[in-house]
């Protein structure tokens, strides 16, 4: 977190792509995940995560509200007490929220019905509350909004693999958005069509989420060994 | 019956870890002491155990479809729900502090047990998930609500305390190091997920 402080003082106007702002891009990908790193909104990453299309409408709608709490917070940084910034946190994210939960149900009703309270938990969603605490409260607009959408795609693409696997092994096939389910094997194959293979029904219950987001951080850990914890 | 049915399914049927995730954030980052891991886990219940009821309240007299006639006729088409997250969420920051406030000043001694974690419970999805289910779920009573409340918040206590304890027994085994922490962790909590699982069938 220290060196992300640093960009605050800055007094030269830096270019889109200057070296700071591609690390604000680059490095909640991999380097400080909000998810595999930064512990940050597990809650939603893993309860949303049984269909590919849920996942990506989460993902969506996570960075609409980033980018906007981010910007909005960072505008109003100067103006607002310390002793009541929460409040404030939370009543700017909660009326983004409204909105985003607004369209879904006017545009995506049935995708709305599947993320039924994950919608509303957004507002708790520590990411964004995280990410306003650590870096919109100091830093100007521009590089607030660049971390939104850096820390959006970091938690988007942990989203996707997760619900990618589980959909892939749990109804072998995924649901593209548009396209509707598109299987990956022969429809005759399927146990239900009297042929042999039979889907992994674990993969759709909730634990296996969790096992495997421990996976992928297994993997991600194993390659850089920087971000080992002690114990 | 029916309070008990409603408790026991908060607990172990509809746990708020293992069945919905909610509160993950404290869950994973509050669980390296069983001492702590207490406290956070006590104070949850105690959050829910207040703010459900009230919110319910909120949600009987205020936010739903007709829930105004109560001050007149005329209000009986007036649907406010769309303003459900930022009433709640309101309700449970303010009563929060409120009840930090009230706890510092009459018991100084739960207070050094649950003080630093009382601010964190305002951002815990579990507080707000129990608000949302709540409404999702439509209780007949304030009774129903209050305890369907408690027993999540007991849910989320167990959960807490028992993945502490695994986690302080945990550090004397040979964990691969890429898994230490929070690997390993996730995979427990999708371990007793499962164990969890075989109380779903249960009809009460």
């Amino acid at each position: 977190m220290s060196t992300e402080n640093n960009t605050a003082v800055e007094p030269k106007r830096e270019s889109l792509f200057s070296k700071n702002n591609r690390k604000l891009l680059k490095d909640p990908l991999d380097d400080s995940n909000p998810i595999t790193v930064q512990v940050l909104g597990i809650c939603s990453a893993l309860a949303i995560t049984v269909q590919l299309q849920q996942a990506v409408i989460m993902s969506l709608s996570v960075l609409f509200v980033m980018i906007g709490g981010n910007v909005i917070i960072s505008l109003l940084r100067n103006f607002v007490p310390d002793r009541i910034r929460i409040i404030v946190q939370l009543v700017v994210v909660a009326s983004l929220v409204i909105i985003v939960d607004q369209v879904l149900k006017a545009f995506q009703p049935d995708i709305s019905e599947k993320l039924s309270v994950f919608v509303g938990l957004i507002i708790t969603n520590c990411i964004i509350m995280g990410r306003l605490e650590a870096f919109a409260l100091g830093n100007k607009p521009g590089p607030s909004m660049l971390d939104a959408i850096g820390n959006a795609m970091g938690y988007a693409w942990i989203l996707l693999v997760v619900s990618i696997v589980r959909e892939i092994f749990g109804s072998g096939a995924i649901s593209l958005p548009g396209m509707g389910q598109v299987k990956f094997l022969p429809t005759s194959w399927f146990i239900s069509e009297g042929g042999f293979y039979e889907n992994n029904n674990l993969m759709i219950l909730p634990p296996m989420a969790l096992i495997t987001v421990g996976l992928i951080i297994w993997i991600q850990r194993s390659r850089n060994a920087s971000l080992i914890e002690e114990n | 019956m029916e309070y008990l049915s409603i408790f026991v399914k908060g607990i172990f049927v509809e746990n708020m870890i293992f069945a919905y995730f909610l509160g993950m954030c404290s869950y994973l980052a509050v669980s390296k002491t069983v001492k702590t891991a207490n406290g956070l886990g006590l104070a949850v219940i105690f959050v829910l155990g207040i703010t459900v009821p009230i919110n319910y309240l909120l949600e009987n007299f205020v936010l739903k479809e007709g829930a105004l006639t109560w001050l007149s006729e005329d209000y009986a088409n007036v649907d406010l729900s769309f303003l459900s997250f930022i009433m709640f969420i309101a309700v449970i920051a303010s009563m929060v502090q409120l009840v930090e406030m009230i706890v510092e000043k009459f018991a100084p001694a739960l207070y050094g047990a649950l003080g630093i974690f009382l601010p964190l419970i305002a951002v815990n999805c579990s507080i707000l998930g129990g608000a949302l289910f709540m409404q999702e779920r439509q209780y007949p009573s304030i009774g129903e609500a209050t305890v369907f409340g408690l027993g999540s918040g007991v849910g989320w206590w167990l959960a807490i305390v028992a993945i502490a304890a695994i986690r302080e027994k945990i550090r004397y085994s040979h964990v691969p190091a890429p898994l230490r922490g929070l690997g390993i962790t996730f995979i427990i909590t999708g371990l007793m997920g499962i164990a969890f699982m075989s109380f779903m069938g249960i009809e009460i």
